[in-house]
């Protein structure tokens, strides 16, 4: 029992030194209440977040395995092949991951799932009269290297449209989920593409009411990183939250 | 001028595909489809076995049902670097019922910052359609009514009557223990969401 306590204790000791996250800041995020988004009216809390400090819990991280990712998890345009490659505008989205002091995140999943070229998702419950693309699934994932960089090699996704204030239309965008390095980091969100006229009509987007920050969802045309020949490239850069140093707060004693 | 930081990449819904990317054989699609990631626990991972299950109301007092659900918790002696044992799962609220359960084992007793007990708990992040930044909540055990009486986090909730808007009841079914746990997201009973 004895050494168990002990490590145990030393672990938080670890976490400790390893400091705090740096608060969410929430004026950069939609709020939970957003009527131009319909759906958000009766699923938004009405009672103020409660505000706690971190845990071990909250700064633990969950680490899956590179070997668990199939070598073209990262390339939607041959992962769900049956017998050709995905119809439709041929992409690179490369980036990094960065926390907000600028530190990479590395080893972290990213999964994404997205729309085929005319905007019909491969989902039991979309019924778009747009057709299915019988070489796109729409879903991959990768992970970040030891510098926090990323790529996957996909379609550029079609616009759709779907029942809010009547019919309106989603901008191209990609779905993308990261854990990062602790459960206070994890992100889902979605990116759009430079350019694209849609991207100030959409009331998904404008549940975001900070222009700047709606400015860092949309991935820029890279033409330095295109595959000549073969695929444009966007470049999507992601930033989670940051992590505080400990400048005076040591290890506890005694704990 | 204050000190500039990177901005954290805003959140935008997870939407009605959301397992698409997720939970793909739940979507329909034909791969991944021996992934359970609603069953944490395998082989002879320690602990009591247990399934936490229950339904997510909107505010109109109806049953969500295209949300995603995620777990993450200690394992039974409150650690969370146990290499046996994940400690993260996933599960789809059912597209008819609404209906969300795990399998997994009841956590265990942990520390909190300052040395003092967290009462066994396991934390559950929502994400559908129509819920803009992801929800985070806590669900903690009816049977252990001593230590969530003084749990710091449970503590730090102002309103004591909404304390119980996180506890999972306890019960039995077909031999298996169940923790049922529903979680309303607006309106009368509103479970508590945080921010950490």
């Amino acid at each position: 029992m004895r050494p168990q306590q002990k490590r145990r204790h030393k672990r938080e000791d670890e976490m400790t030194e390893m400091g705090d996250f740096i608060r969410r800041d929430r004026s950069g995020h939609p709020p939970a209440f957003t009527p131009g988004y319909k759906t958000s009216v009766l699923r938004s809390p009405r009672c103020a977040l409660v505000s706690v400090e971190q845990g071990v819990g909250e700064k633990a991280r969950i680490v899956f395995p590179r070997s668990g990712l199939d070598p073209l998890d990262n390339d939607l345009i041959s992962n769900f092949s049956h017998g050709g490659e995905a119809i439709g505008e041929r992409i690179v989205v490369h980036g990094r991951v960065l926390d907000e002091t600028g530190r990479p995140v590395p080893n972290t999943l990213i999964e994404v799932w997205q729309a085929n070229a005319g905007g019909r998702y491969r989902h039991k419950n979309d019924s778009y009269l747009a057709a299915l693309d019988p070489n796109f699934g729409g879903v991959g994932r990768c992970m970040t290297d030891a510098e926090g960089s990323y790529y996957f090699r996909t379609i550029r996704p079609g616009p759709y449209p779907w029942r809010n204030h009547g019919s309106e239309w989603r901008p191209a965008h990609i779905h993308f989920s990261i854990f990062g390095e602790a459960f206070v980091q994890r992100l889902i969100s979605q990116f759009y593409f430079e350019g694209d006229p849609l991207i100030p009509l959409c009331p998904i987007l404008n549940t975001i009411p900070d222009k700047a920050a709606v400015d860092r969802l949309v991935a820029r045309l890279d033409m330095g990183q295109q595959m000549p020949f073969d695929a444009l490239a966007y470049r999507f850069d992601i930033v989670l939250r940051g992590r505080r140093q400990t400048f005076f707060e040591n290890k506890k004693e005694g704990l | 001028m204050p000190v500039e930081y990177l901005k954290e990449t805003p959140s935008q819904t997870g939407g009605p595909y959301v397992h698409i990317g997720t939970l793909p054989a739940v979507a329909g699609l034909p791969v991944r489809t021996q992934e359970r990631l609603d069953v944490l626990v395998a082989g002879s991972v320690p602990g009591e076995r247990i399934r936490i299950e229950g339904m997510i109301w909107d505010g109109s007092g109806h049953p969500v049902m295209d949300a995603l659900i995620e777990l993450w918790q200690a394992d039974a002696k409150g650690r969370h670097d146990n290499p046996d044992f994940l400690g993260f799962g996933r599960a789809a609220a059912d597209f008819t019922t609404g209906l969300w359960s795990f399998e997994t084992v009841k956590p265990g007793v942990l520390p909190w910052r300052d040395g003092r007990a967290q009462a066994p708990h396991v934390s559950l992040l929502i994400f559908a359609r129509g819920i803009n930044i992801h929800l985070h909540t806590r669900m903690y055990f009816s049977d252990a009514a001593e230590a969530n009486a003084t749990d710091p986090v449970l503590k730090s909730i102002e309103q004591a009557g909404r304390r119980d808007t996180l506890v999972g009841v306890r019960g039995e079914r077909d031999g298996m223990v169940i923790y049922r746990f529903d979680i309303r997201l607006q309106g009368e009973n509103e479970t508590v969401f945080f921010d950490m």
